[in-house]
């Protein structure tokens, strides 16, 4: 184990590295373009000895890391915004083929206008095409969840390709103190692929095919069970991992001071650890806050979201990123999760950090404020900036 | 007994779905006595998807995956990234895509994997336009044909513009082998699929592939109609390797565009001004195939 200060973007390209991926393919994008070049270096000196495709488009991207991962071969990508937008797809593809691909997304707002900062409407909008989704809140559990995702992807029960996201420049290019794995214990907790139920040269099947609706409900149905089993797979996965380095990042849902709480925000990514600090220091104020960190998005953790709403009366989920028409996402997620109560806690959402502004610790106080206050249900576009002038159309 | 002339494996069943009459099938057919049994096959959407029948079968003796119609290019590029990464070198790697999957949606992937250099074939069945989706027009759709989206109308003489020329296309990104082929000619067809699996690189095969419902003709004339396309010089049979040109077939002066038309429907409408144009645009085709193959 070595303490390496390294950005999100390089705890990616280390994580892939350690996992001996076999088959990456990739294209270019800001901000994810780090991550593409250290690993371009790993196979260029030999320390991952893997076939690197260096695609002409995201689309390619993902087809090659489907077609490889069709026939055993381990497989790596990483994308941000646009180019996730042009894989959607093929990330169709990969979940319905059962291809246990790894992608590291970068969470970049989408235009128009263009605009680099951390958003989440990139990997939001790809929420119902079959992959799992986890939301990183350091580059030391960037390094550790694109780990923990191979393993995950590949258990024969799931088979099911992952996305490890992290939000844009606050973890792509921002270094932090990451402890990496030295390679024989990754090894131990990572072994290579069983290719077992893959395309075989020589032996005459089929992969993808063509049904009516009998066996394609099936199939449907097969992914479901998939995915329900991910929160327990990712339950004990975790436990092995912590087992050889002494880490965990808390499951599916990590709480933090939810007991006895009057208010709890659910948060994603690197706000969290912002609104951990205002937790604690509104906590010494007396007052009964705490927060709930949804690490993974899907399959959405039902169970997790259930037990907290047995603890708290008041909910306020916190997303990066808004569903034109609707409210944020995570809301929607929430509130359809605890529908079927009781108990049925009062929500509010809370659309903060959108194109990449700072979420602030005052802006955490004042969602829990807010909350405290009981203000209603709607949802509150917190810290909207007053235009510096008017601006005249036309 | 006679000497065969072909490979006899066959790696394409019986009671695979494809209409009667249907050369795209012969075409895969005979890419598979050529290529044998250590082949995987990427198809994209097309006709082969359904031919190939539905789950749980499959009309192939070899591996097949299937892929979206834009990716075969990619698709082929990752079987021989995972092939490489796993240290199996025996396998043939065959993207077999249509016209559409090709010239059009599919050109992006099938130039990046050009110019990748992978190692692999890539066939492109030209029956010469959206086949599977009920006959609309494509790139690869000639001058003057009738498509369900090139009407012919008092104003309208089917397809107003000429065909993509793919060869060309894909020949500017200087393949290690590029060939014509038709499976009217399948001595020379197999001959050049077994040349092309000894090479190491990307390799494209153009194939002429009729389809009688798409062509409005009788299901047991499409041998008769491939044969005519390469005698008129609509589809000469000629290969490409590391830039030299080879006319596969020369056979003296080249019959006349007419008797290549003439059992076709979506032709029927063609006038003599049509056919004059088209007969031109063959001769000089043809001109400058001969220049190349001479070097100049």
């Amino acid at each position: 184990m070595t303490l390496q200060v390294m950005s999100g973007n390089f705890a990616q390209s280390h994580a892939a590295r350690l996992a001996r991926v076999q088959v990456i393919a990739a294209y270019p994008i800001t901000p994810q373009t780090t991550i593409m070049e250290k690993l371009a270096d790993f196979v260029a000196s030999g320390e991952l000895p893997a076939q690197y495709v260096k695609v002409e488009s995201e689309h390619s991207a993902l087809q090659v890391c489907v077609s490889a991962s069709a026939v055993g071969a381990r497989t790596y990508t990483a994308t941000s915004s646009q180019g996730l937008l042009l894989m959607h797809e093929l990330l169709h593809w990969a979940s319905s083929m059962r291809a246990p691909i790894v992608m590291g997304v970068v969470n970049r707002a989408v235009a128009p206008p263009w605009n680099l900062g951390a958003d989440h409407t990139d990997t939001m909008s790809q929420r119902d095409t079959g992959w799992i989704q986890f939301y990183a809140e350091s580059n030391q559990e960037v390094l550790d969840t694109v780990l923990q995702a191979h393993r995950l992807a590949e258990d024969p029960s799931i088979r099911l390709p992952v996305m490890v996201t992290e939000d844009a420049f606050y973890l792509s290019h921002t270094a932090e103190p990451v402890e990496v794995p030295d390679a024989p214990l990754v090894d131990r907790f990572l072994p290579a692929r069983d290719a077992r139920a893959t395309l075989v040269a020589g032996v005459p099947t089929r992969l993808g095919s063509f049904t009516g609706p009998d066996h394609y409900v099936r199939f449907r149905r097969e992914v479901a069970y998939a995915m329900a089993r991910v929160p327990e797979a990712l339950r004990e996965i975790e436990k092995d991992y912590t087992s050889l380095t002494g880490r965990s990042h808390g499951g599916p849902v990590p709480f933090h001071r939810v007991e006895g709480a009057d208010a709890v925000l659910v948060t994603m990514g690197t706000m969290s650890t912002t609104a951990r600090t205002v937790v604690d220091e509104m906590r010494a104020e007396g007052k009964r806050v705490g927060l709930a960190k949804l690490r993974l998005f899907r399959p959405f953790p039902i169970a997790e979201l259930r037990a907290l709403a047995h603890l708290v009366d008041r909910i306020g989920v916190v997303d990066r990123s808004y569903t034109f028409g609707g409210t944020g996402p995570a809301a929607t997620e929430v509130a359809s999760a605890l529908y079927a109560g009781p108990p049925h806690p009062s929500l509010s959402s809370f659309l903060v950090g959108i194109g990449g502004r700072e979420v602030t610790r005052a802006h955490v106080r004042a969602m829990f404020d807010r909350l405290i206050a009981g203000e209603g249900a709607e949802t509150h576009w917190m810290d909207l900036p007053q235009p510096a002038a008017e601006v005249v159309h036309g | 007994m006679a000497k065969l002339t072909l490979p006899a494996i066959e790696l394409v069943r019986s009671g695979h779905a494809a209409c009667p009459g249907c050369a795209p099938a012969l075409a895969m057919r005979l890419m598979l006595k050529g290529l044998g049994p250590r082949t995987i096959v990427s198809v994209p959407a097309s006709c082969w998807t359904v031919i190939a029948t539905s789950y749980p079968t499959t009309a192939l003796g070899v591996a097949m995956l299937d892929t979206p119609i834009e990716s075969t290019g990619a698709s082929i590029s990752g079987l021989r990234a995972a092939f490489d990464a796993m240290g199996i070198q025996d396998v043939n790697v065959l993207g077999f895509a249509g016209d559409g999957g090709t010239a059009d949606i599919g050109l992006q992937a099938l130039s990046g994997m050009l110019e990748r250099r992978t190692n692999a074939i890539f066939a492109m069945y030209d029956n010469e336009a959206y086949m599977n989706t009920g006959v609309q027009r494509s790139g690869a759709t000639p001058f003057g044909a009738w498509t369900t989206t090139t009407p012919v109308t008092q104003r309208a003489h089917g397809k107003l513009e000429p065909k993509k020329d793919i060869m060309g296309i894909v020949l500017a990104h200087r393949p290690v082998y590029a060939a014509t082929v038709n499976p009217s000619f399948p001595e020379d067809f197999v001959r050049k699929v077994e040349k092309s699996r000894r090479l190491e690189g990307p390799r494209f095969f153009h194939i002429f592939t009729p389809c009688p419902p798409g062509w409005r003709y009788p299901s047991d004339q499409s041998i008769e109609i491939g044969k005519r396309a390469t005698e008129c010089g609509i589809f000469p049979l000629y290969e490409v390797e590391e830039g030299k040109y080879r006319l596969t077939r020369k056979g003296g002066t080249l019959r006349p565009v007419t008797e290549y038309f003439g059992a076709q429907g979506r032709f029927v409408h063609l006038g003599p001004e049509d056919v004059a144009r088209i007969q031109a645009q063959v001769n000089a085709d043809w001109d400058r195939l001969l220049r190349l193959e001479n070097g100049f």
